[in-house]
């Protein structure tokens, strides 16, 4: 199971996905409308890392973070 | 050092405690920045989510960097409500001569800027708005987007 987390302003709850990449995540999370906006600005970490590609395995436990535009300070 | 508080920053108490830590240290330059709230455009004050894990990594990164010059970097932010007139945001570095300071202060805050994750929102008649026209998409962004599968086509 792979623990997909919302940050920061997208107000939505984790979601728990049997997937076993993030090719199969966007194919998924694309389906969803609410996200469209968030999916076209949002940064990607896989357990605290972020990624620059899809090209990502996934395996049980992982953990998938969409990080949304930032402003600190 | 990275410090994060709930609420505004005691801005005189953590810049004291800072300079006291290394005022034995050989260090000849101590560069703070301070970040206030400013009034404008009627909000009440601003507030802040942080993501804790890839901000620490992002941080101990620089570190790295600042250790590389001989330098060092400390930083303090606040979690939640900061009311205008307050300070949300400290950052400073010690280096054993001012320019590498100088230069680190810089950079490092500009990187903060893009690349910490930290989400803004304005406090206005006591409701949270996300600041996102002021918001900068991370390194990386859009990679989930069916749009960004049709610009590689």
């Amino acid at each position: 199971m792979i623990r997909v987390e919302f940050l920061g302003p997208i107000q939505k709850a984790p979601l728990e996905l049997e997937i076993n990449n993030l090719n199969e995540l966007a194919a998924l999370l694309q389906k969803d409308e609410e996200l469209s906006t968030w999916l076209e600005n949002c940064a990607v970490a896989v357990n605290d890392t972020l990624v620059s590609s899809l090209e990502v395995a996934l395996k049980d436990g992982d953990k998938v973070s969409l990080l949304p535009p930032v402003c600190g300070g | 050092m990275l410090c994060l508080y709930d609420g505004a920053l005691d801005v005189p108490r953590i810049l004291q405690e800072w300079y006291e830590e290394e005022a034995a240290s050989n260090y000849g330059a101590y560069i703070p920045f301070v970040g206030t709230v400013r009034s404008e455009e009627g909000i009440e004050g601003l507030s802040f989510d942080i993501y804790e894990p890839i901000l620490k990594s992002w941080f101990d990164a620089w570190q790295e960097k600042a250790k590389a010059k001989g330098a060092m970097i400390k930083m303090a932010h606040s979690r939640g409500d900061v009311l205008v007139h307050t300070s949300s945001y400290i950052a400073a570095v010690f280096s054993p001569k001012r320019r590498v300071a100088l230069e680190f202060i810089d950079a490092f805050v500009e990187d903060f800027k893009a690349s910490a994750p930290i989400w803004k929102y304005d406090i206005i008649d006591n409701q949270r708005v996300y600041a996102l026209k002021r918001s900068t998409a991370m390194v990386g962004s859009g990679i989930l987007s069916s749009k960004m599968k049709d610009e590689k086509k």
